[in-house]
């Protein structure tokens, strides 16, 4: 146990301070005067935090994300279980689904700013498009996929319509509509990074745009890199541990 | 309800008439059930035997209501069967629990309409019942797969149907459990005094449990003979009518009974 923990927290944690001590001595033997060294991004990042500012441009980025992915997977379960239940619902739509999903979501930052101007509605939008199609897919996917005996038995058991989709079709797809979930969170922290460097005038990937933009400061563009690597970071653990729960753990069998 | 006596010849529970069934794809057809006519009475219990593949799992799921047959139809208590029914519980050989409840969860599954003292009360008789004290809050995926098997036929009896299908329920399990898990089946039984239709393809299994064994043919399926099995349980596995009567059925599919 204590050796399997040592192989997950210390083994990762070495391969970090060995990729900084790298970092630095590429700084010092190129003798950049460009790029900064692991030491200024840390003061950097000090100083964004002592000025407020890296806490509330987290929050903003953090906000729109929240909105974003919330409104995504309030539309698009309910989007995904319609398609995996009723055959000719997938039919009709699958072939929009299929066309849209190709068009990354940066693809879609003008769109977003003649709609609804350069404001937070703007960066939520991307959000929202960019995580809505693999929580639909997903969802869609997991409701097809469910095991004829599961609604057999549900059947059996007197249920049919919306009480058999949420007391069986449901439960049984939602490891995969996890997973999807999972997937949705990772590309919506991405697409706001995009969204703020062009849409909105705070958040991390404002942060990133403006300190380039307003002298250069390379060391304050790394340490917001660094701040929206973390915060990644801990968004993907935490709906892990979501993958953890006893009453869907069943369907995660091969990763655990 | 007071318990029919063996004797007393018993109403008919499930008609079976002129069953046909097949499966057409746009380049083929298959049949798979040819003319079934079958009477099972109420309390009964049968066993329908046939080889891998004859359709005699088709069989049981058109009776249960899943499938509609191409011809002919199934009644049961007198009226035709349209679809599934709470008081006619399947059970299903790929071991149909639902993985994201706890054995609790699984067992009280169909007993929504209850009061919530009610529920607790029955799904504690059933736990007991099928011997799974203890593990109430497990899930499916930390149970074995007789323990699995237990829920799926605690959580049938739970809602308290007539009949119950049961389609190879014990394929699964090593030889071991699947003996124990058909005298707890039988002990069940008696207490319970259910119509069951059990779907089996081993010869052994179906002269341990039936009244009577109905022998299915190769597909399509039809029905070759009906076996009765006038042993008294607990049944003897070495006695020379048990003997006799499982090599009868050797015969009949045309196996010599060597090897």
């Amino acid at each position: 146990m204590s050796s399997r923990r040592g192989e997950t927290v210390l083994l990762p944690l070495g391969a970090g301070a060995l990729l900084i001590l790298a970092w630095h001595l590429a700084v010092r033997w190129t003798g950049t005067s460009v790029f900064p060294s692991p030491l200024s991004v840390g003061r950097g990042i000090v100083d964004l935090a002592r000025k407020g500012t890296l806490g509330r441009y987290s929050w903003d980025s953090l906000r729109r994300v929240a909105w974003g992915y919330g409104l995504a997977l309030t539309l698009g379960i309910p989007i995904g279980a319609l398609l995996g239940w009723r055959a000719g619902a997938a039919r009709a739509v699958n072939p929009v689904i299929q066309f849209l999903r190709p068009i990354s979501p940066l693809a879609w930052i003008p769109v977003a700013i003649v709609l609804f101007g350069v404001k937070d509605a703007a960066a939520i939008f991307l959000i929202f498009l960019a995580s809505l199609f693999p929580i639909v897919v997903a969802t869609a996917n997991g409701v097809r996929g469910v095991p004829s005996m599961y609604s057999n038995a549900g059947r059996n058991f007197g249920l049919s319509g919306y009480r058999l989709l949420s007391r069986v079709v449901l439960p049984a797809a939602l490891p995969e509509i996890l997973t999807g979930l999972r997937i949705a969170l990772g590309v919506a922290w991405i697409v706001v990074v995009a969204a703020e460097m062009i849409a909105v005038d705070s958040g991390l990937g404002y942060l990133v745009i403006d300190s380039r933009n307003a002298g250069k400061r390379y060391d304050l563009v790394v340490a917001a890199m660094l701040t929206i690597g973390i915060i990644g970071l801990l968004l993907n653990s935490l709906v892990q541990r979501v993958s953890r729960l006893r009453a869907v753990r069943w369907g995660f069998r091969e990763e655990s | 309800m007071i318990p029919a006596e063996k004797t007393v010849p018993r109403r008919t529970k499930v008609e079976i008439r002129g069953l046909h069934m097949t499966f057409r794809t746009d380049e083929s057809e298959v049949r798979v059930l040819e003319d079934i006519d079958l009477d099972v009475r109420e309390g009964e219990f049968v066993c329908i035997l046939g080889p891998s593949g004859c359709g005699k799992s088709t069989l049981l799921n058109i009776v249960a209501g899943f499938l509609p047959p191409t011809a002919g139809g199934v009644r049961i208590d007198g009226s035709v069967v349209r679809g599934p029914d709470p008081r006619r519980i399947f059970v299903f050989q790929e071991r149909g629990v639902f993985p994201w409840l706890t054995v609790e969860g699984n067992i009280g599954f169909g007993l929504g309409a209850m009061s919530r003292e009610e529920r607790e009360r029955r799904v504690a008789h059933y736990v007991a019942l099928v011997g799974l004290d203890g593990f109430e809050n497990a899930y499916p995926h930390e149970l074995s797969g007789g323990m699995k098997q237990r829920v799926e036929v605690a959580r049938a009896l739970a809602v308290n149907p007539d009949v119950l299908y049961l389609d190879e329920p014990f394929g699964a399990l090593d030889s071991i459990t699947r003996l124990v898990m058909r005298s707890e089946l039988l002990r069940i039984w008696h207490a319970e005094r259910k119509t069951i239709l059990f779907v089996t393809h081993d010869i052994e299994e179906s002269v341990q449990l039936a009244d009577r064994v109905v022998v299915m043919s190769a597909r399509p399926a039809r029905i070759r003979r009906i076996v009765d099995i006038d042993l008294a349980h607990p049944r003897d596995l070495s006695s020379r009518r048990y003997l006799e009567l499982r090599d009868g059925i050797f015969e009949e599919i045309g196996l010599a009974h060597r090897i």
